[in-house]
């Protein structure tokens, strides 16, 4: 069932909740996490539709905060808050509230959620689009354990990819890097059945997304080898080749789902390695709430130390001065992308009031 | 804690990576007696659903061997129709293109020495193709009587060799003998062949996340323990009860019965891992050590008269269907002393246990499909409220659901609201599916991953098996010498028999 509530507050919004699970008949539900949704108006959607997915496996107390952009003086010095409560069939397992933030109250989105998180259970935040530059540090970050953002959505992923390393704080975890879990399993599946030492990788992968170099940093930190990141036209990773002691060992994937694993020596095999859906990736991100080191050192290792020679804001250039240059680019990519996006919104809004004429 | 197979030192293997699963080794799996009912509705879709979730490794193979006339696309087929029924996961066409570039079909009866021969060619054709690097299990889905056969073959066609480096398992399925001295006899043939740490004993209850969560549940938790003793509990309810009949099992079924095909196996396990001391670790031996312990304390009541009742299903009405009793199955002697139900009372003598009764009881043709283990606890020794208040309450109890519906259930007293005051029994309760995975992987993926990765956890052990027997055996004969099985009507909770049984105790049965 759904509940509208308008120019509402947090407390109206716990009493929907409660009086909407007595209505349907289920006075307490085993939620086990409050995952929190900051997004825009365009990606809410999309996001929450994942989000229901993956509460069929973590049931969840799902909040989507959408902050609504005000476009004249009079708006942004009122606020107002307006809620939708969905529970039972509508919200997948658990229960979902869809926060609109108007005017003052958006710079303020933390004190609406707070009240609304379930006692005791573990808070996660996912950023679709426009995560912050430190998501710790976020007024909604600093709620919750576990802070997911998704660098393949930034503007300039492989400079996001730096910011994050200089603003992690454990419980950071990036979609990108759950995305490319299948393939460092199935390489190190690939490592268990030979006894070679890897001299050097190469990592090939469609350019603007991060998962690639950030499977090229894992490698690199856990192998202690060059690897050199190449570029091809896609879908998303197509290969990794290892060159080691006892001939090259490589994971080949063309087609965006069947791959092959070819070991010098013993035959080729083919291996279901399909790209997944945002659900899958929320719901493995679920999975484990404690801060993935793993992902830690893989990100420290820093996309500056890749051999990625084709790409062109990363060539020749003295080390340090680089460091500096990527972080004052980063800087300026996490604001880009926000003022884009009102500004697209912004665009919309006349063509919209044109269709309503 | 189990050694990851292949080399020890991967460097991209690192115990914090908690996201990369435990994928199994290079390996393969035959399956003896392919064409039954276990391989096509769970051992074919576990294999699936393990590919599915990335957990097989590359080049995994299966090899199918039965005595049907099929090539190794018919096979293919066969396993194709079989995942699409029943697996857990959806179908995903580039997963089964995985797959089927190892599935293999022998076709061959047990003595056939030829069939054997083939087998073990196609299995080096597999090292060579596949990379399964000679490591295979053989899963024995056969009637007992066949293991002896199947297992001898495979020592003479050095099947069984474990040559440099790797590695033969054998997985037997129930039942392991039908009393002490034929187990010991069936132990003895395997062993024969398979070291004893590479036999897997399947019991697939004990794949159940429920099951492996009483673990959890008592020592991972403050809570319970300090009250997981005598001076608390009043007495344990062990029950499985099945809905249907013995359906197309007679041959099986008749002269086997309830207590031995389910009491031996599930219902000790279960009261093992109930009863049992905190393992050292939850390693293998530890565990086994443990429940040893426990299955070796078990003690039978005197009078085995007063303490057991075993049953027949007669026809009735079950579920709103009208359904005939044992007796008048098909293949079934009119006279059989069969027993389709069991009750048994078990003590367990340790300082922990001493003076509370374990109720074990298990049947076919009951109200309804349900697995629970019932801890139920003594009545408060004072209470302020006066008796009228207090008229309806119950004893508190902890109810472990194992199936269907799996989860826990805490009973205990609550004030009704209104002005005056009187207490009433409450149920708190925690679902699996409410607040974990709606896809709680089924119990063959995760004991077939678990024998590919060599980790015997989950596996009973021969002086487990043995143990159980030693249980059983006294009530077993003291049935042969004494009376017949109670008649009770289908569709029914067992035989009156059954409840007099506890009402000598001063106790009753749950209904669950």
């Amino acid at each position: 069932m759904k509940i509208d509530l308008t120019d509402t507050t947090a407390g109206d919004i716990n009493k929907a909740l409660v009086q909407g699970r007595r209505d349907i008949g289920t006075p307490a539900v085993g939620m086990v996490l409050t995952l929190v949704i900051v997004t825009d108006e365009e990606n809410a959607y999309d996001a929450l539709k994942a989000a229901n997915d993956a509460s069929r496996e973590h049931p969840s107390r799902t909040l989507v905060v959408i902050k609504r952009v005000s476009r004249s003086p009079r708006d942004r010095t009122t606020s107002r808050l307006d809620a939708e409560v969905r529970v039972g069939a509508e919200a997948g397992t658990g229960e979902t509230v869809v926060l609109r933030l108007y005017g003052e109250v958006v710079d303020h989105a933390d004190s609406v959620v707070l009240p609304l998180l379930l006692p005791d259970a573990p808070v996660v935040v996912w950023w679709p689009v426009n995560a912050p530059l430190d998501p710790a540090k976020d007024p909604l970050g600093a709620l919750a354990q576990r802070r997911v953002t998704d660098t393949y959505a930034a503007e300039q992923p492989v400079r996001e990819l730096s910011a994050r390393a200089a603003a992690y704080t454990p419980g950071d975890t990036d979609l990108s890097w759950t995305r490319i879990t299948p393939w460092r399993s199935m390489l190190a599946a690939a490592l268990d059945q030979v006894t070679c030492e890897v001299k050097a990788v190469e990592v090939e992968g469609e350019e603007f997304n991060p998962s690639c170099e950030l499977l090229a940093m894992w490698l690199a930190e856990r192998l202690d080898v060059p690897v050199k990141r190449l570029l091809s036209s896609g879908p998303g990773l197509t290969a990794v080749r290892m060159n080691t002691s006892c001939g090259p060992i490589v994971l080949d994937r063309a087609d965006g789902s069947l791959a092959t694993l070819s070991i010098e020596g013993q035959p080729a095999r083919a291996v279901a390695l399909k790209r997944r859906e945002t659900a899958e990736l929320i719901a493995e991100e679920l999975r484990r709430l404690d801060p993935d080191d793993t992902y830690a050192s893989a990100l420290r290792y820093g996309v500056e130390r890749l051999n990625t020679a084709p790409e062109p804001q990363s060539t020749a250039a003295e080390p340090e001065p680089l460091e500096e240059a990527a972080e004052e680019a980063a800087a300026k990519t996490a604001k880009a992308p926000a003022k884009k996006a009102s500004a697209k919104t912004a665009k919309k809004a006349p063509a919209r009031k044109a269709a309503a004429k | 804690m189990s050694p990851l197979s292949g080399s020890g030192a991967n460097p991209l293997r690192d115990p914090a990576d908690r996201r990369l699963p435990r994928i199994a080794g290079p390996s393969g799996l035959v399956i003896f007696g392919v064409t039954g009912d276990l391989s096509r509705k769970k051992l074919m879709p576990a294999v699936y659903d393990l590919a599915n979730r990335g957990l097989l490794p590359p080049g995994f193979s299966l090899v199918g061997f039965a005595r049907r006339e099929w090539a190794n696309e018919d096979f293919a087929q066969e396993v194709h129709d079989a995942v699409k029924a029943h697996a857990r996961t959806p179908f995903r066409e580039e997963v089964w293109q995985q797959l089927i570039q190892g599935m293999r079909f022998v076709q061959g009866t047990f003595d056939d020495d030829d069939a054997f021969e083939r087998l073990r060619s196609t299995i080096e054709e597999l090292d060579k193709a596949q990379g399964t690097g000679g490591n295979f299990a053989f899963y024995l889905s056969v009637p007992p009587r066949s293991f002896p056969v199947v297992i001898q073959q495979l020592k003479k066609h050095g099947l069984a060799d474990q040559t440099g480096g790797s590695w033969r398992r054998a997985v037997i399925e129930k039942p392991f003998g039908h009393d002490l001295k034929s187990a010991e006899e069936l132990n003895k043939v395997v062993h024969e062949v398979f070291e004893p740490d590479q036999v897997f004993r399947i019991d697939h209850y004990l794949g159940k996340e429920t099951v492996q969560n009483i673990l959890a549940l008592r020592f991972a938790n403050t809570m319970f323990e300090p009250i997981w003793n005598r001076s608390f509990v009043d007495h344990v309810q062990i029950t499985m009860a099945e809905d249907i009949g013995i359906g197309g099992r007679a041959g099986y079924y008749d002269g086997i019965g309830a207590a031995r095909d389910v009491i031996q196996n599930h219902l000790l396990q279960l009261m093992a891992l109930t009863a049992m001391e905190e393992p050292a670790s939850f390693g293998a031996d530890a565990l086994a050590a443990e429940k040893e312990k426990v299955l070796g304390a078990a003690r039978l009541p005197k009078d085995l008269g007063k303490s057991t009742v075993r049953g027949q299903y007669a026809g009735g009405w079950q579920g709103g269907e009208k359904v005939i009793g044992y007796l008048e199955e098909d293949g079934i002697d009119p006279k059989s002393k069969t027993d389709t139900y069991a009750a048994i009372k078990v003590e367990i003598d340790n300082r922990r246990w001493a003076g509370v009764p374990f109720y074990l009881r298990t049947g076919k043709r009951l109200g309804r499909r349900v697995t629970e283990i019932a801890v139920v606890f003594q009545r408060a020794p004072h209470s302020p409220f006066d008796h009228t208040a207090t008229e309806e309450l119950g004893q508190n109890a902890i109810v472990i659901r194992v199936q269907p519906d799996e989860g826990i259930t805490v009973r205990f007293g609550s004030k009704v609201p209104g002005t005056s005051m009187e207490i009433r029994d409450v149920s708190m309760d925690f679902a699996y599916g409410e607040s974990f995975t709606e896809s709680s992987p089924e119990a063959y993926e995760r004991l077939i991953l678990d024998v590919l990765l060599g980790d015997a956890n989950l596996f009973p052990r021969t002086e487990e098996v043995e143990l159980s027997w030693k249980i059983l055996d006294p009530i077993e004969e003291y049935w042969d010498r004494h009376g017949r099985p109670a008649q009770y009507k289908s569709g029914t909770w067992g035989p009156a028999e059954a409840d007099e049984m506890l009402a000598r105790d001063g106790r009753s049965w749950r209904r669950p």
